[in-house]
């Protein structure tokens, strides 16, 4: 697993070929700064900043913190590997010319961290959420137990909405890519991600995915996640929703026993509600669990093999495509207005 | 299989402070739990042993402060105790309760040496 995004590399595959890719991330330094720069996956480094020369020779401080406690800062530029050893047996990273040993402290130190734990997840979500709404591209993230119908229900949802709006699809499965072919086959472009032995999508592969479909304007990108009910409700992966799909032939206490999903998601479709003459779920006991769990959420009920419920669910991605476009089009008003003020800034002066 | 990836996700935190800090020896871990995440501590600390091997916080301790649920009830309209994300208000039974405390997973702090 690569330690610095906690991909799995070689584990992780985009239509079959492993993910492997540069990417960025960040150091913050003890002085406050930060600098982020770009590295391969194969190249685990230390703190070492020789290669990445756009940091233009930076010089900030760092603390280190010796065995017997000692601790000392000193400068550094960011040119050169700077591995040192300081005599004492502790070997480590990131001296400069300007190294001055304050003589300090002993005993157990506490360094505060205060971050999100899932905080990598976040940061490429965040991205993702801002790719998207540049280009107003509605986002939903599908997520439910195993078999609840979903790729039943973006195959008819396609059909419905080719006509009106491009749609394309990630699909997320631990292995094989039957799910994209389905998907295929309505004329959607699909791209297909295997976590192998990962139960859920992140941010980070989802990224990569919307580099390779590059989604045009104002589209639909509808994600199926790999079919677990625990872990994708912490993962957010930029959508502008969580969907999350019960199907009756589930139980009804299902939201009780998984809250998470059901207190991340905004909508909660019903499927397979032609089945219920046959079964005896009580579709009003599963929403009312629902609603303890998240008051605020949304019901449609469906079935996605007789089209039942669809008007009202089409009628909600609509509603939602109109969101997308009305954020994308205050980003570009923003946009003009600033371009108007340099504008007038530029003629004041000529 | 949840508490795999978040112990992975503590790794990367205690190692980009370790790289960016200068520290080389974590001897525990410092998380902030919230009563309403979906973690279970018990799955956390086993998954946690495992990940840290051959990191700078192998065989550190592991220390889970936990955060007390709350949530808005709608119908007190105030910010009432909760221990479960389904459970009621305590002070009207009302299930309108939105969660909104002691859902975070945090790394608080680290003790190194
Ligand atoms: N009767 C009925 N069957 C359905 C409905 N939707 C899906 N199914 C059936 O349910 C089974 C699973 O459907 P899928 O669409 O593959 O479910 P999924 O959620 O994508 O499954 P995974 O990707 O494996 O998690 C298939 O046999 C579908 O034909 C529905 O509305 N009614
Ligand atoms: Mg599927
Ligand atoms: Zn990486
Ligand atoms: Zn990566
Ligand atoms: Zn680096
Ligand atoms: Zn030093
Ligand atoms: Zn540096
Ligand atoms: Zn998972
Ligand atoms: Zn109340």
């Amino acid at each position: 697993m690569c330690n610095v995004c906690g991909c799995g590399t070689g584990e992780t595959r985009l239509e079959g070929e492993a993910l492997d890719h540069e990417h960025e991330h960040e150091h913050v330094h003890a002085d406050g700064t930060v600098h982020r720069h770009a590295h391969h996956h194969a190249d685990e480094h230390a703190h070492g900043h020789a290669p990445y020369q756009w940091v233009p020779a930076a010089v900030h401080g760092h603390a280190h913190r010796h065995a017997d406690g000692s601790v000392h800062s000193h400068d550094h530029a960011h040119e050169g590997e700077h591995i040192h050893d300081h005599g004492d047996g502790s070997v480590h990273y990131g001296h400069g010319p300007a190294g001055a040993h304050a003589p300090g402290m002993s005993q157990a130190q506490m360094v505060k961290i205060e971050q999100n734990i899932l905080a990598k997840n976040d940061g490429y979500a965040e991205r993702n959420r801002s790719w998207l709404a540049d280009r107003g591209i509605l986002a939903l993230n599908l997520v439910s137990s195993p078999g609840s119908g979903k790729t039943t229900l973006l195959v008819r949802t396609i059909e419905e909405l080719k006509s009106k709006v491009p749609v394309a699809v990630v699909e997320g499965d631990q292995q094989t890519s039957f799910d994209a072919e389905r998907i295929r086959a309505t004329g959607a472009p699909a791209l297909q991600i295997n976590t192998g032995k990962g139960c859920h999508l992140d941010a980070h592969m989802v990224g990569r995915a919307l580099e390779k479909l590059t989604p045009p304007e104002d589209s639909v990108l509808l994600v199926e996640n790999v079919g677990n009910l625990v872990c994708p409700a912490a993962f957010d992966l930029g959508e502008a929703a969580k969907v999350v799909v019960l199907s009756v032939t589930e139980g009804e206490d299902k939201p009780l026993k998984y809250p998470d999903m059901f207190a991340a998601a905004r909508l909660m479709l019903v499927n397979k509600i032609d089945l219920l003459p046959y079964l005896s779920f009580d579709v009003h006991k599963a929403i009312d669990f629902a609603r303890r769990v998240n008051p605020r959420l949304e019901v449609i009920q469906v079935s996605a093999t007789t089209g039942a419920g669809f008007a009202d669910w089409l009628g909600w991605i609509d509603a939602r495509l109109g969101e997308a476009c009305a954020g994308r089009q205050q980003t570009v008003e923003q946009l003009r207005a600033r371009i108007a003020e340099l504008e007038a800034r530029l003629a004041a002066k000529g | 299989m949840h508490e795999m990836s978040l112990a992975e996700g503590i790794r990367q935190i205690v190692e980009d402070a370790g790289r960016s800090q200068g520290f080389h020896k974590v001897k525990t871990v410092v998380l902030e739990i919230g009563q309403l995440s979906s973690v279970e501590p018990d799955s956390l600390r086993f998954c946690f042993d495992v990940v840290m091997r051959d990191s700078i916080a192998a065989g550190a301790a592991l220390q889970i402060d936990s955060v007390p649920g709350s949530g808005w009830c709608m119908q007190c309209a105030e910010t009432v105790p909760v221990a479960a994300l389904y459970d009621p208000c305590p002070k009207c039974g009302s299930y309108q309760v939105q969660a909104t405390g002691g859902t975070e997973m945090r790394v608080k702090e680290l003790e190194i040496e």
